[in-house]
């Protein structure tokens, strides 16, 4: 059995700065990923890393950039881990570039930034629209040279830092209460692989493949959130999911691909079948005064922002998604039922191509449709669960399982309700960092190491082997159940929620884990995607009904959870977390109170607009402090 | 291991066709431009020398009306004196970084088009004698530069008439001006070029003036196939002109 | 709109195995890859297959569709001709694992050989400033998706499993022309050639630039043109050029 310091789950952007991290802080440290090393769905990310730099707009800084990352998760961030974000991301960023990153630059050399949705500065810095995987290959290239390091040194350049590629783990094992290594199997023999470790960090990313139309890819199967859950850890607000509002619709195979938000950032605009730029009519209460209300001083603000409202079509993601579903249904839509995305008519054809390159591509090559002449057809599309494990916001430790962490999109607590475009970026390297130092810490700090209980392996490899047993009548097909359960989270838990349909869901959920107990898989152990989808099942299952469940329990609608029967947003409810843990056998949801902002962050807000998210009282008890 | 599949390729689209085009092109000229060098004959049609005679540097040349008639070699040389010249841009072309693409693939078969399997057991690039002189290039290039000049110093004679009197033009002028236009073109799109202008900088943003030749010379680069084919083409016609006005087959058309 | 199409797949492990056949309805706007999980769902479940952003931007299901390196979720189905079976077969200068997964090793294997980005000693986190001119030509490599086609489809090593010791690939050798050309990139100073090693440890010279990996990259990044001739010319100044080395010899010029 290997035996590591610190073994990380996910080679993904926050998997892989927590890695480095640690290995920087003289652990031994794995990193297990499911996919090749460097494939991480982080690659995806176009946008760009949200850092208030300042370097396009002076006046930012981190508390504007506090501001907005709460007004976008309506207040029901976790205080805290908003104000690491903002205060630690420019670190971060400019760390980036030490280790070989080159992003896109300003007039006088310095990193560009762009705008972006909820941002109120231009405070993106970026590679054209592909930084995700800027920021993997940076984080890939500096493993490279840590290990190039380890060569020089010892003669392996695994002896402090390993990638286990195409590995998967199916469980955290555990000697009582605290983390004592993982378990799973290699992908491509099939065999098992233990290894010890006292700290595990869980950088696995979202939920996403448990929804039908969702830009996620294969890898989203929330396997860290069942992974704590299983280990007994707590998962926050997972009711919360992001739509983001444009994803491709047509050609049906990319079906929720997405189009980044800079296509809007830089000048696209929305418009319904009547040709209406929409936007316009669905500013919300909170946001009036911050965006502008005629196409012509929207279409000023491009060239000068200082003057001049931000067009609505930059809105936080869960407002656009909702308008876009709103138009469609009242019969508004496109042939194929989105809405268009206009850059063509914005912007001339060498600009776009410039600005937004693999937008160009994907569309030309994926659609056959050319961005720089026709508008583009979207919709929402099932992108990022803002819900995720319970961490302490300083080490990013879950407060219930000693030596497990998580970061990134598999935490909870930093977006709140609404993640902002480009805090994703930002907030991996900031947690991923975070959770790297602390895990190492935790193991450095240890008297005694734990050790692996025998029976928890067997048990591991039993439940691994299940869907191996002897084919019977009743047999289940894995990939039938997968595309049941994308379905009913799609009709019944998406975008719109109602608390029939949510119970349905649950009932079907109910229905779907039962026949999951029963999946059979045909062939042998060797790169047996059928397999593989079979395990995944448990642990999408297990997502989607802390989703469905805390979304029945959660009576109003904000940020990523949009209620038809509780439209409104109800300032007693900021005050509560719902937090979703694992009994004997199911899933149990309950409230937990959502810790008081400290005050002199709650300053930075106007009065009249903390009024609109906390309730009298809770700001009376301010005024008295 | 790696996969065993009797047949070379699976490819199933026309793949030859490219590689055949190729050598049937190159072959046609070797062909052609390997008599003409060799005839030694019916390269000067005043006022027009063509491409392959030019400098002409034996003694044994035809009395070029101020054209670039210089015997620096002698007479000693009894061959034709364009085999004298004809080395230079040979080797320009034989080096560059498309023909070397074109002829590795058209004759050598290394490989025969993407993805088919090449003939050869062993494989060794350019890693040794003799390909490793490929990596003089950029010395051809050099060469190349004087060469284009007495091209383009021909077609200025070219606007004069049989007699030497200035500011005339027929289709030879015309043929050869657009013969010498082509040759500058390829010579200076050349991946050489590129480095030399500016491709071998760190920092482009120091050196404002060099950024844009190579800005100017990449957009040419990016044509550098086209105009291969094309200033191989002209600098064959520009010879077969000569050849057909000067052995009498017909009169060059006067324009003015 | 939909049709049944046959399709070919290699099936096998370890190198061993043969064709097998499945017919599958194709509908309007679907790419290969919607087919193989159409198979993998209703006729296939243990087809294996490499895949994960379906977008082509992680450069995961790189395989051969009738013999020619592609990405699965690139190449739509109205690209291919009609009427025909579709070959799908796994990268062919790779060890064979399973089905269409190969392993890919070599190229992690060879990302490790190239020395990291090297910090300069005097700039601190924040202080780095580079020009956008200046950092053009590294960000167009740097939008390699590392999907591997290049490295399968060069014949250096498809056809010649003996010069995988010696030779990077092109996308290696793209990533020293990256760390060459990046604006701020230290190696010189911390006494690293990057030029002479691109010759003498990644083997620049077994690529005899027939453009195999410029024709398949997905990013249409022009590999060929734009990394490997400039770093030829570049490993040209550093070992090949008589003045730099005169130069050196006798100490006019320093020797990074």
């Amino acid at each position: 059995m290997d035996s590591y310091d610190v073994v990380v789950v996910g080679a993904g952007g926050a998997g892989l700065r927590a890695a480095i991290e640690a290995r920087e802080q003289g652990m031994r440290v794995a990193v297990i990923c499911k996919s090749l090393f460097g494939k991480a769905h982080t690659v995806m990310a176009e946008g760009g890393i949200a850092a208030a730099m300042g370097n396009v707009n002076s006046g930012d800084s981190w508390q504007v950039h506090f501001r907005d990352t709460m007004r976008g998760g309506k207040f029901l961030n976790h205080w805290r881990m908003a104000e690491l974000h903002a205060t630690e991301a420019p670190e971060r960023v400019w760390e980036l570039e030490t280790w070989g990153a080159l992003f896109d630059r300003t007039a006088d050399g310095r990193i560009s930034q762009r705008n972006f949705g909820g941002h109120e500065y231009p405070r993106l810095a970026h590679v054209g629209d592909r930084t995700g995987l800027e920021l993997i290959r940076t984080l890939q290239q500096k493993i490279v040279s840590l290990q190039q390091q380890d060569f020089r040194e010892f003669g392996d350049h695994e002896a402090r830092l390993k990638v286990f590629q195409e590995y998967t783990v199916t469980r955290v094992l555990k000697e009582a209460d605290r983390v004592a290594g993982v378990f799973g199997y290699l992908r491509e023999s099939g065999q098992f692989f233990t290894i010890a470790a006292p700290a595990v960090v869980l950088a696995t990313g979202g939920i996403g493949k448990s929804f039908k139309v969702t830009s996620n890819s294969w890898e989203y199967t929330g396997d860290g959130h069942a992974l704590a859950l299983l280990a007994g850890a707590a998962l926050l607000n997972m009711e919360f999911v992001q739509f983001h509002p444009t994803g491709m619709v047509w050609p049906p195979s990319v079906k929720g691909i997405l189009v980044t938000e800079s296509v809007r950032g830089d000048g696209g605009v929305l418009r319904n079948s009547e040709g209406r730029r929409f936007m316009f009519d669905y500013v919300p209460e909170v946001f009036k005064g911050q965006y502008a209300q005629s196409e012509e001083e929207a279409d000023r603000w491009y060239a000068d922002p200082e003057h001049n409202r931000r067009p609505p079509e930059l809105l936080p993601r869960d407002e656009v998604a909702r308008a876009i579903n709103s138009e469609v249904k009242a019969g508004r839509g496109t042939a194929h039922g989105g809405v268009e995305l206009d850059v063509s008519s914005r912007l001339p054809a060498e600009e776009i191509i410039r600005r937004l390159p693999s937008m160009y591509h994907q569309f030309k090559e994926l659609a056959d449709v050319d961005i720089t002449r026709e508008p583009m057809e979207v919709g929402p599309t099932c992108h990022y669960v803002m819900g995720g494990v319970e961490v302490d916001p300083e080490t990013a430790a879950s407060p219930a399982v000693a030596g497990l962490y998580a970061a990134g999109e598999v935490a909870g607590g930093m977006h709140g309700s609404n993640r902002l475009g480009g805090n994703s970026l930002s907030d991996l390297l900031v947690f991923g960092r975070r959770a790297g130092l602390h895990a190492a810490r935790y193991t450095a700090a240890l008297a005694t190491r734990p050790v692996v209980d025998q029976a928890q392996l067997d048990a591991a490899a039993a439940e691994a082997l299940a869907p191996f047993g002897e084919d019977s009548e009743d047999g289940e097909n894995p990939y039938t159940l997968h595309q049941e359960l994308q379905q009913t989270m799609n009709d019944l838990v998406g975008i719109i929620r109602r608390a029939g349909e949510m119970k349905q869901a649950l009932d079907r959920l109910a229905v779907l884990r039962r026949r999951a107990a029963r999946v059979v898989v045909e062939g042998h152990r060797q790169f047996n995607p059928g397999w593989h989808l079979a395990l995944d099942l448990r642990n999408m299952l297990l997502a989607s009904e802390c989703v469905a469940r805390a979304g029945l329990l959660r009576r109003e609608s904000r940020g990523g959870h949009t209620r038809e029967d509780w439209p409104g947003m109800d300032r007693d409810w900021r005050r509560v977390n719902l937090v979703c843990t694992l009994g004997e056998q199911d899933v149990q949801v309950r409230r937990q109170a959502n810790p008081p902002v400290r005050s002199d962050l709650l300053a930075l807000f106007e009065r009249d607009e903390l009024a609109k998210y906390f309730t009298p009282e809770e700001l009376a008890d301010e005024q008295g402090r | 291991m790696t996969i065993a599949i009797p047949e070379r390729t699976l490819r199933t689209d026309r793949w030859w066709l490219p590689q055949l085009a190729t050598a049937a092109g190159l072959l046609a000229f070797i062909a052609y431009s390997t008599w003409r060098a060799f005839e030694g004959a019916h390269y000067y049609a005043a006022p027009y020398v063509s491409p392959f005679y030019s400098p002409c540097l034996a003694a044994n040349c035809a009395t070029m009306r101020g054209g670039a008639d210089w015997a620096l070699v002698g007479d000693w040389w009894r061959l034709s004196p364009a085999l004298l010249v004809l080395v230079f841009p040979l080797g320009f072309r034989l080096t560059c970084y498309y023909y070397r693409k074109a002829y590795y693939r058209a004759f050598w078969s290394s490989p025969p088009a993407c993805a088919v399997a090449e003939p050869h057991a062993t494989y060794s690039g350019e890693t040794r004698f003799p390909l490793i002189l490929q990596n003089l290039h950029r010395y051809f290039f050099y060469l190349a530069i004087p060469v284009a000049g007495i091209l383009s110093y021909d077609a200025v004679l070219g606007f004069r008439n049989a007699d030497g009197a200035w500011g005339h033009a027929g289709l030879g002028t015309l043929v050869l001006v657009v013969n010498v236009g082509l040759i500058w073109a390829y010579t200076l799109s050349c991946h050489s070029c590129r480095h030399i202008v500016g491709g071998r900088l760190k920092h482009f943003s120091k050196h404002p003036v060099r950024y844009r030749a190579w800005q100017l010379v990449g957009r040419l680069n990016a044509r550098h196939m086209q105009l291969a084919w094309l200033s191989l083409a002209s600098v064959g016609l520009a010879d077969l002109y000569v050849y057909l006005v000067s052995s009498g087959v017909f009169a060059d058309p006067k324009f003015f | 709109m939909s049709k049944d199409v046959e399709f070919r797949i290699w099936r096998g492990e370890g190198g061993q195995g043969d064709f097998a056949s499945y017919r599958v309805e194709v509908n309007e706007g679907e790419v290969v890859l919607d087919l193989v999980h159409r198979l993998q769902a209703t006729q296939a479940p243990d087809l294996a297959v490499r895949w994960n952003c379906k977008a082509g931007k992680c450069g995961s299901c790189s395989a051969e569709i009738n013999g020619r390196p592609r990405l699965l979720c690139m190449t739509r189905m109205s690209a291919l001709p009609a009427g025909e079976p579709v070959v799908l077969t796994p990268l062919r200068a790779f060890p064979s694992v399973r089905d269409l997964v190969t392993d890919v090793s070599f190229n992690y294997v060879k990302a490790r050989e190239v020395p990291s980005f090297v910090p300069p000693a005097e700039l601190k986190p924040g202080e780095y400033r580079m020009r956008q001119e200046d950092v053009n030509r590294s960000q167009e490599f740097r939008k390699c998706i590392e999907c591997f086609l290049c490295q399968d489809t060069c014949h250096a090593v498809r056809d010649h499993e003996e010069n995988k010791a010696a030779f990077a690939g092109p996308r290696f050798l793209m990533r020293v022309a990256e760390l060459d050309m990046h604006p701020l990139d230290a190696a010189a100073q911390a006494g690293l050639d990057r030029k002479a090693d691109a010759q003498d440890v990644h083997g620049l010279g077994y690529c005899n630039i027939t453009k195999c990996c410029t024709e398949v990259c997905p990013e249409h990044i022009r590999i060929t043109d734009n990394a490997l001739i400039p770093l030829k010319e570049r490993v040209a100044d550093r070992k090949y050029d008589p003045l730099v080395w005169l130069g050196s010899k006798i100490g006019l010029r320093p020797k990074s």
